[in-house]
């Protein structure tokens, strides 16, 4: 798969949830996720989300957030890597759903930020 | 006006030692605006800072600085981290060049406004470091008691960034906790005489 996904949310199993319930329809797309801190409490770690992009397979990945310090640690992840992120500042369970099941369909990116456009919430 | 390797480690001793005693109130001050662990996350970045530089020799304010900025991003985990984070990571590029307090400071707000797109009034940080930048570039003394008046000005905003905005008009009324530690960072900042 060209494009992976990557969850970034201030608790652990929201993160883990979230990519429990999208996997479900896309049993293709690499999907990894950064939740909580490094210590396990709630928050996001720039280090966490760096490995989540290290550990997806893709070199191009769409990155969905819960709140607004996730963003900005996910900005600055995304100033030390050298994949490819496509940020995008949508409701975090609808948009990433929406994504990964279009991607899982081979739907090409354009058509997929189409799709996520009414879902912008932030 | 140029700050040296040594007068830079105070400053950060005093505002680790600062943080430690206050990290409560900040907290407090985070509890009804914002989810309540501002002073335990400044408290956790400043802890390491004090860890990585207390004992350390440091060629450069601007290596020092890097060191600072990259123990915040790893170990604050709020809003903070990265916003502070970028703070000194800003100053670090600046020190490069020049350790003029106005010329780091205005670094240090430029970071801060690109990372938090954010503005003046916004009942944040900014709302700190702005007018010290305007100050310090107008070749005005700033005084601790300039610095506690920037601070003080955020509790009649309403938050429009940061948790803090889901409150709306409810922010009213409450100091803002970023711009409350930052009140403190610079501070310990005008001590420190540089």
């Amino acid at each position: 798969m060209a494009y992976g996904v990557v969850i970034v949310s201030h608790v652990e199993q929201i993160a883990e949830g979230v990519k429990n319930l999208i996997s479900q329809v896309a049993a293709d797309v690499p999907i990894t996720t950064a939740g909580g801190t490094d210590d396990h409490q709630v928050g996001t770690s720039m280090e966490k989300i760096q490995k989540a992009f290290d550990d997806n397979s893709a070199d191009e990945i769409l990155a969905f957030y819960d709140l607004g310090s996730a963003k900005m640690n996910l900005e600055m992840a995304i100033e030390f890597t050298d994949k490819q992120i496509h940020l995008y500042d949508v409701a975090l369970i609808e948009g990433s759903y929406t994504a990964t099941a279009l991607l899982e369909a081979g739907t090409k990116l354009d058509d997929i930020e189409v799709q996520l456009k009414p879902l912008k919430i932030k | 006006m140029a700050l040296t390797v040594e007068q830079a480690k105070t400053w950060l001793e005093d505002f680790y030692t600062e943080i430690e005693a206050q990290k409560q109130y900040l907290s407090d001050l985070d509890t009804p605006i914002g989810d309540g662990d501002h002073g335990n996350n400044m408290a956790r970045g400043m802890t390491a800072v004090h860890e990585d530089i207390s004992d350390a020799d440091f060629a450069s304010v601007s290596d020092l600085f890097k060191k600072v900025a990259m123990d915040l991003i790893s170990k604050v985990g709020g809003a903070s981290g990265p916003l502070y984070g970028t703070a000194f990571l800003e100053m670090s590029k600046t020190a490069a060049g020049s350790t003029e307090l106005k010329d780091l400071v205005s670094a240090a707000l430029a970071g801060i406004e690109k990372r938090g797109k954010a503005t003046t009034n916004e009942k944040t940080m900014i709302d700190v470091w702005s007018p010290m930048a305007e100050k310090l570039n107008s070749d005005e003394a700033v005084s601790e008691a300039d610095i506690d008046q920037f601070v003080e000005s955020t509790k009649d905003m309403v938050a429009t960034k940061g948790r803090a905005s889901y409150l709306g008009e409810r922010s009213v009324g409450h100091i803002d906790p970023g711009a409350m530690s930052s009140g403190y960072l610079l501070k310990a900042l005008v001590k420190v005489g540089a």
